[in-house]
């Protein structure tokens, strides 16, 4: 007997991979005015799988869901999602304020209830605060077996293979569904949005709630005191002989 | 994440391209030849920038495209202009012949010297001198990397008004030496607009102090104006001064498929009305420049098909909301009347890096064979891909295409700055081939000649076009070219046997 796919992809809108963040004057933060944001990397990878379990077997999937939490400005990380292909999505509107991971996973939990899924697919981590642990606290909260860093999934019946990232090789894990599963870097490449995709997009359902409408409260519990760059490297010197080179890391107490 | 370079980098080694004074036959000039007392001389001015060693000079008497090869003994590699003025007044006074080379990735043999030319490497002066936040005026020595000088720029919220394929290793002197023009002349205009200022050493030892920063100034002659396109002809840049425009803070870049070249053209008029400011590039490519591409590059294909005509189109403006709703009504407008059949839009930077790839990756994969026989033509837009048809058909007529090592030719293919009215016609071949270039020339230079268009839209003259300089040029027009390069060069001795016939 096999279990349909009703499939949930959490997005997360972050500042562009490709851009170097700096931190803001007031040192709160990273400065946000005039940069790039775009959907988290990860997170389009676990979108994209999504999309290509569908497309490997059209009678796998019965529904993919996106969800983003964040400011209304997160609508474009769905949209990008839609216009991929994903069916349907949901903004929980929490303004513009960071919310903790643990906050973010008891939305989550909540709209997995709601929605009826049975898979939930994101990414390991988002690249601004490289939490690292959405994926595993939804996992606790709902106590769902989780495959963290996977590098490729495999479905059949209700089961699903996932081959992990791990240090130094590879790892592979088995669970049934439902189950929660985050992906690394290697699991795919994913497309471009096409035209016609990014038009049908705009009539795709766009639903927006608030966290407390879920019975969610975000109030945070961490303060950030300082954000502040890393020290600088100091200035390398040049020597002229092998000899030298010796000398001088010998001063330093490398050799 | 896959990130490729954008920069250029040297393919192995392979077998030495012909001599170039052999291959063509040319004779050397009765220049003088370089005797220890010279360098002696050159040591003294330069004590460590004198390079001798056989080894050390071969990829700079090579050009990029490993078509022209030279015989210089020596390099220079000054690192002041008093110190450019030096050697120049001593070669000028000895008549020994003097090649200025920057990023050596000119695409006309421009670069390398013929017979035992000096070579004269700006790579040494290359210090950023100023930047002025306010005015956005950059100046800088001639032989600062054109990437490094937009990395600068970038940290100041601005960037550098050129961009070409060859960023990584052009050198913004040899930019301005060729008046490159690049991807989005479209936007920020010619080299002779933004150049605000040069400062130069003719061929005498003379210096040219014109490094104006000063966006109006009719005061006379715009003298500087000579260096510009004058590719080491008249004299050595060593610095300049440029108005850079401000970084945009929104850029997005589309991917287009299209059935024709006529549909290519509506795509374009249509382009400048609906995206009018934002506009920033209109390049254009055909099936063949594609999948040439395809068989050297690893990136997933932008479109899942091959459409006869690809087009990039990138806007940059300063409100993102403004420039996508823009965008996307410009696209649907196309998908909706039929002008495009499919096309994809970046949702993100890697996205933005990896379509253009796609485009800035094609010269390099035209010569992954062997070699590319390389033709930058202007022409008016209808008459363009007549001529990469016209091309292909004669080669293919004369047996010279197949895919098979037997066959010279591997494919004709056409791409460029369409917004420029600028075709690049390449043929890519496993080995330089003469029956290839004797099909190809003079067909291809009167073809431009017969339509009035130009038989170098960008890349210049240098060894490769001098001898066609009358398919655009008058005789009249090529008398006071001649006055003008005996006047500030009165030896002939900066870049011989080039530029001019
Ligand atoms: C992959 C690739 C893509 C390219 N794309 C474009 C493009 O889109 N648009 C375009 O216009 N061109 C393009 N080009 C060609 C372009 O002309 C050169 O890349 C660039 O402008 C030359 O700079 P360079 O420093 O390498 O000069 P070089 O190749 O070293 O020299 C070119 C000429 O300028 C002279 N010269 C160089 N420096 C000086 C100086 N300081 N003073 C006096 N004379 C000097 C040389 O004598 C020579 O005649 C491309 C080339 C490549 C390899």
């Amino acid at each position: 007997m096999s279990t349909k796919l009703r499939i949930m992809v959490p997005v997360k809108r972050v500042v562009d991979a490709a851009i170097r963040p700096r931190v803001n004057k007031a040192q709160t933060g990273i400065e946000t005015q005039g940069v790039k944001y775009s959907i988290n990397p990860f997170c389009d990878i676990a979108v994209e799988e999504a999309l290509r379990l569908r497309e490997g077997n059209k009678d796998l999937v019965e529904s993919i869901h996106a969800v983003s939490v964040g400011g209304k400005k997160s609508q474009e990380v769905l949209r990008t999602a839609l216009a991929k292909g994903v069916d349907t999505s949901t903004l929980v509107d929490v303004g513009e304020k960071e919310v903790e991971t643990l906050s973010v996973a008891k939305v989550l939990a909540k709209l997995v209830e709601q929605q009826k899924s049975n898979f939930v697919l994101l990414g390991k981590q988002a690249i601004d605060s490289d939490a690292n642990h959405t994926g595993q606290m939804l996992a606790g909260l709902l106590g769902w077996p989780q495959a963290t860093n996977a590098a490729k999934i495999e479905i059949s019946g209700d089961e699903v293979t996932v081959t992990r990232e791990i240090d130094g090789g590879e790892e592979v894990v088995k669970a049934k569904l439902p189950m929660i599963v985050t992906t690394d870097l290697r699991l795919n490449e994913p497309r471009y949005a096409s035209l016609p995709n990014i038009m049908k997009a705009k009539k795709k359902p766009l639903d927006t709630v608030t966290a407390d409408s879920l019975g969610v409260d975000i109030t945070p519990r961490v303060e950030i005191l300082k954000v502040a760059e890393p020290p600088a490297r100091g200035a390398g010197v040049t020597v002229e002989t092998t000899d030298d080179f010796i000398a001088k890391i010998k001063e330093k107490g490398a050799l | 994440m896959i990130r490729p370079s954008l920069g250029v980098r040297w393919g192995a080694i392979r077998a030495y391209s012909k001599l170039t004074a052999e291959h063509y036959n040319v004779a050397r000039g009765s220049y003088g030849s370089i005797e220890q007392s010279d360098l002696d001389f050159f040591k003294s001015i330069v004590p460590n920038g004198v390079v001798t060693d056989a080894s050390d000079l071969e990829m700079f008497n090579e050009d990029w495209m490993h078509k022209y090869r030279g015989q210089s003994k020596v390099m220079l590699k000054p690192q002041n202009t008093e110190q450019v003025s030096k050697i120049m007044a001593h070669c000028n006074a000895r008549k020994l012949a003097v090649v200025p080379q920057g990023g050596n990735t000119g695409l006309v043999g421009g670069s390398v010297p013929v017979f035992d030319e000096i070579i004269l490497s700006l790579a040494n002066m290359n210090k950023i001198r100023h930047f002025d936040p306010v005015s956005g005026v950059l100046t800088a020595d001639a032989g600062v990397i054109l990437q490094n000088a937009d990395d600068y720029l970038r940290t100041q919220g601005f960037i550098f008004p050129l961009d070409l394929g060859a960023k990584g290793s052009c050198q913004i002197g040899g930019n301005l030496a060729t008046n490159a023009g690049g991807l989005r002349l479209l936007r920020y205009g010619s080299l002779h607009g933004t150049v605000l200022g040069v400062e130069g050493v003719f061929a005498t030892g003379e210096v040219f102090d014109g490094l104006s920063s000063l966006r109006k100034d009719n005061t006379g002659y715009d003298l500087k104006q000579l260096f510009i396109g004058s590719e080491g002809t008249l004299g050595v840049i060593t610095g300049l001064s440029i108005i850079c425009p401000p970084k945009p803070n929104a850029v997005n870049v589309a991917f287009l498929g299209l059935e024709s070249f006529d549909k290519v053209q509506e795509a374009f008029v249509k382009s400048r009305s609906h995206l009018a400011e934002i506009l920033s590039s209109f390049e254009c490519m055909d099936a063949s420049s594609l999948k040439l591409a395809s068989h050297h590059c690893s990136l997933q294909a932008p479109l899942s098909d091959v459409h006869p005509f690809s087009v990039l189109i990138e806007t940059s403006g300063s409100n993102s909301a403004h420039d996508e709703e823009k965008l996307s009504g410009f696209l649907e407008a196309l998908m909706e009347e039929g002008i495009i059949t499919d096309g994809v839009l970046a949702q993100d930077e890697t996205q933005i890096a990896n379509l253009w790839y796609w485009r800035e990756f094609i010269p390099e994969a035209s010569t992954k064979a062997g070699g590319v026989y390389k033709y930058d033509v202007s022409l008016p837009l209808p008459a363009m891909w007549e001529l990469v048809d016209a091309t292909n058909d004669r080669l293919i007529k004369q047996n010279l295409v197949g895919s098979t090592d037997e066959f010279p030719v591997v494919d004709t293919i056409g791409y460029g700055h369409i917004g420029d009215s600028n075709l690049h016609l390449n043929v890519a071949v496993r080995r330089y081939d003469d029956r290839v270039e004797q099909a190809l020339e003079p067909f291809v230079f009167e073809f431009v000649a017969k339509h009035k268009g130009s038989v170098s839209a960008e890349h210049g003259l240098g060894f490769q076009k001098a001898h066609a300089l009358h398919y655009s040029k008058s005789e009249h027009m090529i008398g006071l070219m001649k006055a003008l390069k005996r006047h500030y060069d009165p030896n002939l001795i900066l870049n011989p046997y080039k530029y001019l016939p």
